[in-house]
């Protein structure tokens, strides 16, 4: 299970890749794994305002479904279109091509309160 | 009891096995004061000569189809169905079957329910369908909600010219989901567009119309659309009577966005009213809003073509409160009496069906409103249904009683301001002597 | 196999239909030329190949006719033939439901008296048998609650469902624009009163159990738990699906529930028809009586007759009445069994069950050892550390012959099979039902590959169910869901 360093987490098994005031946000190994294959992914609408915690799209697998949260409160100014032909990219490349939306953030100091690789690692080992 | 197979014996080792003494231990987590000390006050059990005996004699006590020649329609119709129907849906690996969720078990099944969302997207003209709803009114209540969930609008434009407990039912569902309906009156027997153009706005999620309506009239889809999505407001088109199809042309190619109905004229016996098959049809890229099961087609392991249920994350064993809706049992052997009989039928079948209703409506239609004091309502075009005016409907329906004809709807039951008027339907089933007959007996009344 | 579509060939027809016998008119007349389909692109089969198709296809089937069936939650028992042929009677299949209710006397009253038998069983005053299934009475039983409240003026907004529930309890209080909220089952598998408590406030509608519970246990505490709902307001709803348990053994409306509903086609022996149709008739204590789906029907001295003057009536939820076809089977079910016959049924349905769990246990883990009631339900994840999971367990079974169980349900319980064998099954049935669990158990340690590729049908003297002979193993279904394919498209040519 591949937990990158540079990246933020929630408890919710979402990463986010801060450069400046803009972020990046996908779903960890992790959680890839326990949906399994990923079947379809419903983005959401760019310009879509967000709370920190507040769903933002959804990824289904075959026997299941997910809420994907917004990590910190911010407003989504991209989507990954190539999801819509091709979710299994999600299971390939988790923190690569697999990302799901972009956003700026609001507030950055609500990354304070987000994980540090080390500390959702620790989150999914209890999990199991 | 002969449905039980454990003998005293068998009882007797399983209690050992279990190390208990009766079965009785077995509820100890049932708090005494709950457990019942005498028996329930229910009839006691009959065998099954009895059993045959007072069932025989309680359906005697009705007054059935094939005892009595029928010109009632309204919602449910009285159609041809074929020996090979039961015979195919009494093999028993179907009825006897559970959804099919263990895919390897169930290729059968899947397979017929694959070839019925065919069928409904052929005859409807839309992209994509389900396996079956409860019926079509449940199914016009669905279609509502996928249109409010589309659009998030909380409007609903309902005609008048839908079958009145279609639109109570619509009325129930909207009731609970806190959606408005707005109800839209007729004019010469159909939807009235005057009025349609006054009450949709942007708050409206759809226009819920019946074609061919209630009336037996064909209503002017087109022009309904065209107002409907200039207002960004979806269509919803309920197909009652769906042998019309094989006449029709289809909602689909007149641009409805969400087409339902009723398949109980396709090889389902009319049975008091149920159970019957709703369908519920769209376009493709309302496909993942659709409730309800979907079969789709794929491969084994081996690459060899096979059917699965799929898109389940819309339902609600995995989407729970989420879920596009909350149906599970869905009318399975219902649907495959109608892919028999839509099989069956075929092309040419469909169509003669289709036509002879429409002829033979049309004849008898002439006869009647040639008879003096009953007339003509509405000069729309009609299907297999249609309205004649005339005096005391009540004693008309008591006098055709009596010559064991099941007569036409009085309108007055369900439209106040519609007293005095009939509903008359016809099928392949009605010969022309029986409709001589009806026109003789309406003649003869004073 | 090839679909209908495929062995289509112009010319041929399956049905013979009379010739018109009114004077010929071109259907142009009397149906304007534009409102006319330009073309209808159904198959062209002879009769005999329809029967053939189909006679085949069911062979690709499995039903209980053909096999032990032991889904849980489902209660696959044996549909009597007999209730087939009276629901078959002309009086029964075909009469028409608009006609005059005069006409209709044996209909009504046999409806009003599966009223009056499913009051007794439950302990409940009043019924509606309007629901097509269970889903749809949830449905009516919440629009009821909601009706209720209002009526009462007061407002509330919330569902409580334990997370061992079905489904379709959360997603029915969403139809009825309800929040759900999901309380934590107790280490004994049953509801936590706990923390039922602290969720339970003055905006609590109403709570939806199912008991016994998915897990097949009863629900022992649920006098306090109704006691404790009632206190502040709220309505206990019970989920029937598990009725079997306790026909005659004990009532819902003692336990204190306001509103229950049935599954004929599980507790009542109406055949499940490959997923309907069913029927969800739902029944309610007297206060909520007046909120029924209208029309009741009401007997007046000998005569029935259906009531629509129902002003508090939550409306209607089907047309016309219901599935009465179902309802037939399910009232000539009721009239066979009689009161010793329900208890048999429940009494022989739990001691099946019980047997079957011990039989298991040492081989799978059982979460919740203790006595179950008609069901019960083991996790695979002994077998999972072998790197086989439940599915695979599952389509293995089919290898003996056997149905799987319910599979990934509940939710609570990591690779569930869920368990359920009904009391039409017999010990030998059983049995040997047990020792292919215990054999593919044995497997996953020896040899874990051949239950990770099941099923194997074409493998030399399997006992293979004659519905998998020689056909699909594993469907993709995740190009299924990416791709949808749901109808033949080369029709469109």
């Amino acid at each position: 299970m591949e937990i990158p360093k540079e990246l933020k987490y929630a408890k919710t098994h979402e990463w986010i890749k801060v450069e400046k005031e803009m972020g990046t946000v996908g779903i960890t190994d992790y959680a890839q794994e326990q949906l399994t294959d990923v079947v379809f992914v419903e983005l959401p609408q760019i310009g879509k305002v967000v709370s920190k915690g507040e769903a933002v799209a959804v990824v289904e697998s075959v026997k299941s479904v997910s809420d994907i949260y917004a990590p910190v409160s911010s407003e989504v100014t991209g989507v990954n279109k190539e999801l819509e032909n091709n979710p299994g990219l999600i299971n390939k490349e988790p923190y690569g091509k697999g990302w799901i939306f972009k956003l700026k953030m609001k507030d950055p100091k609500e990354l304070d309160s987000l994980l540090s690789a080390e500390e959702y690692e620790k989150t999914v080992t209890s999990d199991r | 009891m002969r449905f039980i197979p454990n003998t005293d014996q068998d009882r007797k080792e399983m209690l050992e096995f279990l190390g208990i003494k009766s079965i009785k231990e077995l509820f100890k987590n049932i708090p005494e004061e709950l457990l019942l000390k005498k028996n329930l006050k229910i009839p006691k059990g009959l065998s099954e000569i009895e059993l045959v005996r007072e069932m025989r004699l309680l359906s005697e006590k009705n007054a059935d189809l094939e005892h009595y020649s029928c010109f009632l329609g309204a919602g449910a119709y009285h159609h041809f169905i074929p020996a090979i129907i039961p015979h195919l849906t009494g093999r028993s690996e179907f009825y006897t079957s559970y959804t099919p969720y263990q895919s390897e078990a169930s290729q059968g099944l899947l397979q017929t329910i694959y070839e019925f969302q065919t069928l409904v997207c052929e005859l409807t003209g839309m992209d994509v369908t389900n396996a079956s709803m409860y019926d079509g009114a449940s199914a016009l209540a669905e279609a509502m909600i996928m249109a409010f969930h589309i659009t998030r609008r909380e409007e609903i434009i309902i005609s008048k010219t839908i079958h009145p407990e279609y639109r109570e039912v619509v009325k129930t569902y909207a009731q609970a989901k806190n959606l408005k309906i707005i109800e839209l009156g007729y004019e010469n027997g159909i939807t009235s567009l005057e009025e349609l153009g006054k009450k949709v706005s942007d708050k409206t999620a759809a226009v819920l119309i019946q074609n061919p309506n209630f009336f037996g009239s064909l209503e002017n889809v087109k022009e309904i659309e065209r107002i409907a999505h200039k207002n960004k407001v979806l269509l919803v088109v309920a197909i009652v009577e769906p042998t019309s199809l094989g006449l029709l042309k289809p909602p689909g190619e007149l641009g409805a966005d969400i087409v339902v109905g009723e398949g109980q004229s396709f090889g389902n016996p009319i049975s008091f009213g149920g159970p019957y098959l709703g369908f519920m049809a769209t376009k493709d890229k309302y496909m993942r809003k659709l409730p309800g099961r979907l079969v789709g087609a794929t491969t084994d392991s081996k690459g060899r073509r096979g059917y699965i249920l799929t898109l389940q994350a819309r339902e609600q064993h995995i989407r729970r409160e989420k879920a596009t809706s909350n149906i599970c049992t869905n009318e399975a052997l219902c649907a495959l009496a109608a892919t028999i009989c839509l099989v069956s039928l075929g092309k040419e079948g469909l169509r003669k069906v289709a036509e002879l209703s429409t002829k033979k409506a049309h004849y008898v239609f002439e006869k009647i409103k040639g008879i003096e004091g009953f007339e003509e309502v509405f000069s729309s075009p009609f299907y297999n249904e249609f309205v004649i005016k005339c005096k005391d409907t009540k004693k008309i329906n008591q006098i055709l009683l009596k010559e064991r004809i099941i007569g036409p709807l009085e309108l007055e039951r369900y439209y106040p301001e519609l007293k005095n008027h009939l509903l008359f339907c016809t099928t392949e089933m009605n010969s022309r002597e029986e409709m001589d007959e009806l026109v003789n007996i309406l003649r003869k009344i004073k | 196999m090839k679909l209908i579509f495929e062995k289509s060939k112009p010319g041929r027809m399956g049905i013979s239909l009379p010739d018109c016998d009114v004077p010929e008119k071109k259907i142009e007349e009397l149906i304007p030329k534009n409102s006319l389909r330009s073309e209808l692109r159904l198959p062209e089969v002879s009769e005999a190949e329809v029967v053939r198709h189909y006679t085949k296809l069911s062979t690709q089937n499995y039903g209980i006719d053909t096999g032990f069936y032991p889904l849980g939650s489902c209660t696959m028992k044996y549909n009597p033939k007999v209730n087939e042929e009276i629901a078959e009677l002309p009086g029964f299949r075909s009469l028409h439901p608009v006609q005059d209710e005069e006409l209709s006397q044996g209909a009504l009253e046999l409806m009003y008296n599966l009223e009056k038998i499913l009051c007794e069983i439950t302990g409940m005053d009043g019924f509606t048998l309007q629901p097509a299934a269970g889903a749809q009475g949830e449905l009516a039983g919440l629009m009821m609650t909601k009706a209720y409240f209002e009526h009462r003026g007061e407002r509330r907004t919330k569902i409580i469902v334990p997370d061992s529930s079905h489904g379709t309890n959360p997603a029915s209080a969403t139809l009825c624009g309800y929040e759900s909220i999901t309380i934590r089952s107790n280490e004994k598998g049953t509801v936590d009163l706990k923390e039922l408590k602290k969720v339970l406030d003055g905006e609590v509608a109403c709570i939806i159990l199912t008991n016994p519970n998915t897990l097949g246990l009863f629900e022992e505490e649920i006098l306090e738990i109704t006691h404790i709902a009632h206190k502040r307001g709220a309505l206990v709803y019970c989920d029937g699906a598990n009725m079997n348990a306790f026909l005659g053994i004990a009532r819902p409306g003692d336990m204190g529930f306001d509103i229950i509903h049935l599954n004929l086609h599980k507790t009542f022996s109406t055949p499940h028809g490959g997923g309907g149709p069913g029927s969800g008739p739902v029944g309610v204590k007297k206060s909520l009586v007046p909120f029924l789906p209208k029309p009741t029907i009401e007997k007046e001295k000998d005569r029935y007759r259906l009531d629509y003057d129902r002003p508090l009536s939550i409306g209607k939820i089907k047309t016309f009445y219901g599935n009465f076809g179902v309802m037939v089977k399910a009232y000539a079910y009721l009239r066979t069994l009689g009161p010793e016959g329900l208890r048999e049924v429940a009494e022989n349905a739990v001691l099946n069950a019980n047997y079957l769990m011990k039989k298991l246990k040492s081989y799978y883990y059982l979460p919740f050892d203790r006595v179950c009631m008609h069901e019960f339900v083991l996790s695979g994840k002994r077998q999972l550390e072998e790197g086989v999971h439940t599915n695979d367990i599952a389509k293995r079974l089919l290898d003996y012959g056997f149905h799987a169980p319910t599979i990934y349900f509940p939710l609570i319980v990591s690779e569930a099979i869920m368990i359920e064998p009904t009391e039409t099954e017999s010990k030998e049935t059983l049995d040997e039902f047990a020792s292919a669990m215990i054999r593919i158990a044995k497997e996953t340690e020896e040899n874990p590959e051949i239950v990770k590729t099941a099923p194997h049908p074409t493998a030399e003297g399997g006992r293979t169910h004659p519905s998998t002979k020689g056909g699909r193993r594993r469907l993709d279904a995740v190009t299924a869901a990416r791709r949808p394919n749901l109808r033949w498209k080369k029709l469109d040519k």
